[in-house]
């Protein structure tokens, strides 16, 4: 047999049908679903009549809208239209039988980052979602992408995905990263190097040692963003830490049926000798902390650069820049590090888990944030949340001046009445910085928690190794 | 479904790169329920002020593309969040097919199950598309699905690609659920395979 890539082997366990073209059905093991982008696809089955074919591989929890803040229960709380949302997930769920995590739920949370906790996200799993931040469980070895509503209504009433086969591309990160330097840097240091679209008609395999050395937690960051670099999926073989994250889940597999899943977990890797269409080697050595300047998550520079000016630039990115450089506010040739911050944002799927939390509390510990500013915790579920209040951290951020938030979407994309004010500008642990993405005209540096927290004592971009 | 037909329409420029779904429907405009209606406001925050009044020079509040039907894009267009709403919008505007040197991924997916054609050509052919786009109302661009060719109101054809299963659909109008329904017995199949299999999925 010729050696196939990891992404080739999770492909083939799953094809349930193959058209003479190469279109395939690919069967789904796990479809997660949130409030935004299913209540269409719901409709569209009761009209046609349908039901949900496999309700017991469903797994839906409300959390783009809700708001993050105490007594959410509450519908007055909401605004109509959230409110409706949220209640038809509610109502939707009862009907067609979906395992369900409501508001009131302490297992509630953003849904990759409850996927992966209950144990649902199991290596050499297909999984989708209709939210494109499905590549976060990636990090486990599964195949796991984002998908548009009309999909969703499909993999609801069979189950399988139309699909033609992607390109393997591999992103090896080799050596050791340096002090301060984290996964959030890692994953915004490849798509400074690929771009938005360098990883379009791909699936990405990240390996080399600094991924080895990451945490499940790191790896959900690095997959997280894979989207963001325009591939369709993130990929990280499973190993001895990703059965120690799994193990032991309420819904992972035990007693004889562990050991029947581990052997074939073991089996997924890339073969000595496969076949990639597209390389990209960074040197974790070289990786240093870095933020996005621009609208674009492939603005990344490291702390330590200037404010580009638009002439270093080709073609269409000539526009882009300038437009960038004036919707964020900026002078070309500005250091970094210059850049005063209004509001910072702990959370999203990106880096709402429990080592981010440990992170920037690290780094928050006995001190303050700058006198006027704004800023919040939102953990990525009620787990997190539950979990960081034991650990203390919670009162960490507490004492600092930070808001400890129930768990959301929240400023990430805005939609719930946690926004950004025309021209506010925040340093966020999230994963766009799209124009507008966390509030009309608001601007968004994007940053690891670290370098987050960082900015929230000193009221401007700073390097965190200044203050290890 | 509506069936792809051959399309004669008024194209309008956006040379920007990596207009992303937030662009094109901003996430206020997420919490309908509803698929239709999202036309007004497509490009949304581009198009109009706070106030709610357009902003003139906005290309798609110009006269001369109010009845825009191709869009001719900067690379990398639909980047972003897996939201159908932004081909909903654009269908519900009247956009029916987008030309640029690429597309994101998930978006490019979604066009096809609205009855949008998203066509990919070089960069070279893309600039003569802009160019012809820039003149206006008068001109008219012809998008040839059957053939895989745009034409320029000069008479300059390009060929495209498209995935013949795609193609299919989009010129017949056919639900995908239902094409999949037929194959129940393979996926029946596969499940019970699967189940024995990874029998802890
Ligand atoms: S946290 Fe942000 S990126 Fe993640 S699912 Fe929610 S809105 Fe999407």
């Amino acid at each position: 047999m010729s050696p196939k890539t990891l992404y080739d082997k999770i492909w083939d366990a799953h094809v349930a049908h193959e058209s003479e073209d190469g279109t395939c059905l690919l069967y789904i093991d796990r479809h997660l679903v949130h409030e935004v982008t299913s209540p269409q696809a719901f409709e569209g089955l009761r009209m046609a009549g349908r039901k949900v074919r496999a309700p017991e591989k469903t797994i839906a929890v409300p959390d783009h809208n809700v708001p993050t803040t105490a007594g959410r229960e509450n519908p007055a709380q909401m605004t109509e239209e959230s409110r409706i949302q949220v209640e038809a997930l509610d109502k939707n769920a009862k009907d067609f039988g979906i395992h369900y995590y409501p508001v009131s739920d302490v297992r509630q949370g953003i849904v990759h980052i409850v996927g992966p906790e209950q144990g649902w996200t199991l290596p050499g799993m297909t999984v989708v979602c209709g939210d494109s931040h499905t590549a976060t469980h990636g990090a486990f070895g599964a195949l796991a992408h984002g998908i548009g509503t009309s999909e969703v209504e499909h993999v609801l009433a069979t189950q399988t995905l139309i699909q033609k086969k992607s390109k393997n591309m591999k992103v090896e990160i080799t050596g050791k990263l340096k002090p301060g330097v984290t996964a959030k840097d890692i994953t915004l240091a490849v798509i400074g190097a690929t771009g938005t679209a360098g990883g379009t008609g791909y699936v990405i395999e990240y390996c080399g040692e600094a991924i080895r050395d990451l945490s499940m937690e790191g790896r959900m960051t690095v997959c997280n963003m894979a989207i963001e670099g325009g591939a369709r999926a993130g990929l990280i073989a499973p190993d001895e830490k990703t059965y120690a994250y799994v193990q032991g889940r309420p819904h992972a597999p035990k007693g004889a049926q562990w050991e029947a899943a581990l052997n074939w977990w073991k089996t997924l890797f890339t073969d000595e000798g496969a076949h990639f269409d597209k390389v990209v080697t960074l040197k974790g050595e070289d990786i240093q902390p870095v933020v996005t300047w621009g609208t674009s998550p492939e603005d990344v520079l490291p702390i330590t650069a200037t404010v580009p000016n638009p002439s270093d630039f080709k073609g269409g990115k000539v526009d882009a820049a300038k437009r960038s450089i004036e919707y964020m506010g900026l002078t070309v040739g500005q250091k970094l590090t210059d850049i005063q911050i209004d509001t910072v944002f702990i959370g999203s799927c990106t880096n709402g888990r429990i080592e981010d939390l440990r992170a920037a509390a690290e780094i928050l510990k006995g001190k303050k944030i700058k006198d006027g500013m704004r800023a919040m915790v939102v953990p990525g579920s009620g787990l997190v949340r539950a979990q960081a209040e034991e650990e203390g951290l919670a009162q960490i951020f507490m004492d600092a001046g930070f808001e400890w938030r129930l768990a959301g979407c929240s400023m990430c994309l805005a939609m719930n009445p946690d926004q950004l004010a025309e021209g506010e500008r925040c340093a966020s642990t999230s994963n766009r910085n799209f124009e507008g993405r966390q509030g009309y005209k608001g601007r968004t540096h994007l940053v690891s928690p670290a370098m987050a927290a960082a900015a929230a004592i000193t009221g401007h971009l700073t390097d965190v190794r200044e203050m290890m | 479904m509506e069936k792809f037909e051959k399309l004669t329409g008024i194209a309008a420029p956006m040379p920007l790169v990596n207009i992303d779904t937030d662009m094109i429907i901003p996430k206020i405009f997420l919490k309908t329920i509803k698929r239709s209606g999202l036309g007004v406001n497509l490009f949304d925050e581009m198009r109009y002020d706070r106030q709610g009044n357009e902003i003139e020079d906005f290309v798609l509040n110009k006269p001369q593309y109010r009845e825009a039907s191709v869009l001719v894009a900067g690379d990398n267009f639909g980047c972003g969040s897996s939201r159908e709403h932004a081909p909903w919008a654009l269908a519900d505007f009247g956009i029916k097919a987008v030309i640029s040197t690429s597309f994101a991924d998930i978006f490019f997916n979604n066009c096809f199950k609205n009855g949008i054609l998203p066509i990919v050509l070089p960069q070279e052919a893309v600039d003569v598309l802009m160019k012809d786009a820039e003149k206006g109302s008068n001109a008219r661009m012809i998008v040839d699905l059957e053939a895989q060719t745009v034409t320029t109101s000069d008479g300059e054809a390009f060929a495209f690609e498209v995935d013949a299963f795609k193609k299919h659909c989009l010129l017949n109008g056919l639900d995908d659920i239902g094409l999949t329904m037929e194959k129940a017995a393979s996926i029946d199949t596969f499940e019970s395979a699967a189940a024995q299999a990874r029998p802890w999925v």
